[in-house]
């Protein structure tokens, strides 16, 4: 294979990697925007879900029908478990300090990870995750496999929902609004809780999307699988702006292929280390995000 | 003499226009007040004035220490006030779980005459710097009549006793230019009568240039010597509290809409 | 003047006293050496928790990979005591400097900007540089670990006597450090950057000098106890310095009170006791520490220490409080000379 061709092969995968990132890194950036709490604990959903997954894929065997199903189960059952996180540890922190928020949320983050471990049904060991069986098509002389062209559809086709919903519905009008600025959207009649929960239920049935997909690639399931894509989720937010939804959707991509490139260029030990380096450049070069607007604290 | 000139500056909060070429001149030992209707972009003034927005275009010209005016328009806010300008927060940004007194010593902190070497090591210029800045802050909180609360936590003071604390806290870093951002804010007549003695007092006392922004007409017409009337980001008028007071513009911009806002 | 001398000499007086005390509980063996090791694990807790509290209780700002700091404070005393056989002293000072390069490093970009990103910053450190450590096999042994740090001394019966001893000098040094920093006009600074960043700016402030200082300071703290961590446990292992490690130290500073040095100080040696006792609870324990954070922060966020108004002990104020001429029947203490 030739140096172009297997750049244009990473730079594939790389794309369905960070189609991934992307889904999780919106999750970060809306509860970001709304909220302004680095949600630790989002991680930890794209393993809830991919177990959610697990188990049904399990259960019923794996055919592109319940792969389906898979997801319209795992989806609602993280949204839920994003709502009850949000009303149980953070909305009594809401008027606290920001660090305490952020020390609660690592504790919800470890509380979740741990907890898989120590339950039964989950427990410390990895495993295998039921996918169908793997075929590679050829794409322009570019394998692209069957896992790879199901990401791109449910991500693709996730974003464009959620671009919808953002934009055209009276919800995600009420969304933006308390992104710009919670006590006008109080007064004028927007129902803030209301909105806050909507907007962890949404990122958390992305992330649960995000766990059967990324499960699907590797495919393993663990107690600790969240942690890193959560991290670099993060880095993805802050590259594209952290509140932007666009933003999130292209640092997702362009960190996927970074990754990818790195590890079949420089090393794959060091391919997590880029991405912290990354973070260190962005929040040095330009803290707001490629496509982030510098938004001042109110005085 | 002047001791602040802001020339020319805007500012763009997402496209919108928060202010446009706004344009000032202090002269020493004035005292100027900033009024106009809410949202009109006072408080994105003293934001700027201050350093904490950066404007998009023009620059301010600040007197520092040694009399002469530089631009310090890419300041930080804590460069600004070494350099002499204090202000107030229309919304009391004290340091609420600490003391009285530790918040105002907070601001004597750059005027400190000890490093952080001489703390750790408790050498003698420590107890000594320490005594000093106690009697002034004592003296300071004296003014005010706040002295005896010195050792209750800022939170726990009524709320027009917030605001003096917060000019205190300004008047400890030895500013020559003091910006009040709506001092009289949430007070009753006859807080808002002493708080104007207060600050004519003050202005002779410490020999300051002051620059207010209030929407208590009595205290703004019975102490300012000038005041700049802005609407929608620009000046409309400006000139002595009795003109201000006649002007048609003023009264259509202003006082029409004050009375609609305060409904 | 004359009066914080004294204060400050009775209160030099009863460090010592504690020091001869324990440290002749422990070498008359009424400390048995298994507590006397834990009370030196303790130890070495506690000075790494008090480097955290700096930054994250006091300064506000959250940092996450304390660990991190600990471990390139106890590779590089390691490395040097092994390599270029450098005395352990300087060794363990050589720990923390390295540890504070690397926070100054971090910090330069993390605390720039107004916002959370020193957590994730640091998180990344913490788990990068267990990645660097497994890939430096040279210096630092690889995932196999570090065998064979000499001990501070080889003596079997001085051995816990003298690490205990020197914990006890470290913690007490540390402690005198914050405390006086803290009481000071730089330490308000510090804390008026967590009560409001913004007036704290406005008050003349240089924010982002005292962060930078205080992260930097603190990573020295942390770099300090992996040193002396280094030749009492003699292996190490990039294991050992994990996310988990780090989340310990945050629990002694949220559980001792955010901002309070005493409690920290007994938080931290509480915790390592209990740890101890809990063993039995293996995989469990993992679930009880976060649940721990999270309440703390939900139902008691001002610390243990909170229930006793959250003052915090001060050995210097109980001094002054308590009348010492009376207690010590001193007539002329203002004559020698001060710690």
């Amino acid at each position: 294979m030739g140096v172009i061709q297997q750049i244009l092969q990473q730079t594939l995968n790389g794309l369905a990697l960070g189609g991934i990132y992307a889904l999780l890194a919106l999750g970060y950036t809306m509860v970001y925007g709304i909220v302004k709490l680095i949600n630790f604990a989002h991680g930890d959903i794209l393993m809830l879900g991919a177990f959610a997954g697990y188990f049904v894929l399990n259960y019923f065997g794996v055919t592109p029908g319940t792969l389906v199903l898979s997801f319209i189960i795992s989806m609602p059952v993280c949204a839920i478990i994003g709502i009850l996180i949000e009303k149980i540890c953070y909305k009594p922190l809401r008027d606290s300090p920001r660090i305490n928020a952020l020390i609660t949320a690592i504790g919800v983050s470890l509380f979740l990870e741990n907890g898989a471990r120590v339950l039964p049904v989950i427990g410390p060991n990895p495993r295998v995750f039921p996918t169908l069986p793997s075929v590679t098509h050829n794409l322009f002389g570019l394998g692209i496999s069957r896992v790879q062209i199901l990401v791109f559809i449910i991500t693709i086709g996730l974003m464009i929902i959620l671009n919808y919903i953002v934009n055209y519905t009276k919800i995600g009008r009420a969304m933006r609004a308390v992104s710009f600025d919670q006590g006008a959207s109080s007064l004028m009649g927007i129902n803030v809780d209301r909105v806050i929960s909507f907007t962890f239920a949404l990122g958390s049935a992305l992330a649960a999307a995000a766990g059967i997909l990324f499960a699907s690639s590797y495919p393993q399931v663990e107690p600790y699988m969240g942690i890193m894509p959560g991290l670099k989720a993060f880095i993805a937010a802050v590259m594209g702006g952290i509140g932007s939804i666009p933003g999130a959707m292209l640092g997702g991509f362009i960190l996927g292929v970074a990754e990818t490139l790195t590890k079949g260029f420089i090393s794959s030990q060091l391919a997590d280390a880029f991405a912290f380096g990354f973070l260190i450049i962005i929040l040095v070069v330009k803290p707001t995000g490629i496509l982030g607007k510098p938004v001042g604290e109110k005085v | 003499m002047t001791v602040l000139k802001a020339e020319n500056i805007s500012i763009l909060f997402g496209g919108l226009k928060a202010v446009s070429n706004f344009n000032l001149e202090l002269k020493a030992g004035e005292l100027v007040g900033l009024i106009g209707p809410n949202g009109a972009g006072k408080t994105t003034i003293f934001n700027i004035l201050t350093g904490v927005y950066t404007p998009t275009s023009g620059s301010i010209l600040l007197q520092g220490r040694n009399d002469s005016l530089q631009n310090v328009t890419k300041f930080q806010p804590y460069q600004i006030t070494g350099l002499g300008m204090a202000r107030t927060f229309q919304n009391i940004r004290l340091f609420k779980n600490l003391t009285v007194l530790d918040n105002v010593r907070i601001a004597t902190h750059f005027n400190t005459k000890y490093t952080i070497f001489h703390s750790i090591l408790r050498l003698p210029a420590f107890y000594k710097e320490e005594q000093r800045i106690k009697r002034r802050c004592k003296e300071l909180l004296k003014i005010f009549d706040l002295e005896q609360k010195s050792d209750e936590l800022a939170k726990n003071l009524s709320y027009g006793e917030q605001r003096k604390l917060e000019i205190v806290r300004a008047l400890a870093t030895n500013p020559h230019i003091l910006l009040l951002d709506e001092p009289a804010a949430g007070m009753n007549p006859q807080e808002t009568q002493d708080l104007m003695e207060l600050i004519k007092f003050i202005k002779e006392k410490f020999n300051l240039t002051i620059l207010l922004i209030e929407h208590d007409m009595n205290l703004v017409m019975g102490i300012c010597q000038r005041i700049i009337v802005l609407d929608y980001g620009q000046v409309i008028a400006q000139g002595k509290p009795a003109e201000i007071a006649k002007n048609p513009r003023v009264i259509k911009a202003y006082l029409g809409k004050e009375n609609e806002n305060d409904a | 003047m004359n009066k914080d001398r004294k204060t400050n000499l009775i209160s030099f007086l009863i460090i010592l006293f504690g020091f001869i005390l324990t440290t002749g509980l422990v070498a008359f063996r009424v400390i048995d050496e298994y507590t006397a090791q834990i009370l030196t694990i303790g130890g070495i807790n506690v000075i790494i928790a008090l480097g955290l509290n700096l930054i994250s209780g006091f300064t506000g700002q959250l940092a996450l990979g304390h660990a991190g700091f600990m471990a390139v404070g106890a590779y590089t005393t390691a490395a040097l005591i092994m390599k270029l056989n450098v005395p352990i002293f300087p060794a363990i000072l050589a720990g923390g400097l390295v540890s504070a390069v690397f926070g100054l490093l971090i910090g330069l970009p993390a605390l720039r900007l107004h916002g959370d990103y020193l957590a994730i910053v640091t998180l990344g450190f913490g788990e990068i540089i267990r990645v660097i450590m497994v890939n430096l096999s040279d210096i630092t042994g690889g995932p196999a670990g570090l065998k064979g740090i000499p001990p501070f001394t080889t003596n079997f019966f001085w051995r816990p006597v003298l690490s205990f001893a020197l914990v006890y000098i470290f913690l007490v040094l540390v402690i005198i450090i914050l405390n006086n920093l803290i009481n000071s006009s730089p330490g308000r600074a510090i804390i008026s950057i967590r009560e409001d960043e913004i007036a704290a700016n406005a008050m003349g402030i240089n924010v982002f000098y005292f962060k930078i200082f205080a992260f930097t300071l603190s990573a020295f703290i942390a770099g300090l106890g992996g040193g002396i961590y280094a030749p009492f446990f003699g292996y190490l292992n990039p294991n050992m310095f994990n996310f988990q490690k780090s989340v310990e130290f945050l629990i002694i500073v949220v559980l001792g009170g955010m901002g309070n040095i005493t409690g920290t100080v007994l938080a931290g040696f509480g915790l390592t006791y209990l740890q101890e006792i809990l063993r039995f609870l293996k995989d469990y324990r993992l679930v009880i520490y976060p649940l721990i954070l999270v309440l703390m922060m939900l139902f008691q966020p001002a610390g243990l220490m909170g229930f006793f108004g959250n003052k915090g002990f001060s050995l210097t104020r109980f001094v002054r409080e308590f009348n010492p001429k009376k207690i010590f029947r001193m007539k002329n203490p203002g004559k020698a000379g001060e710690k």
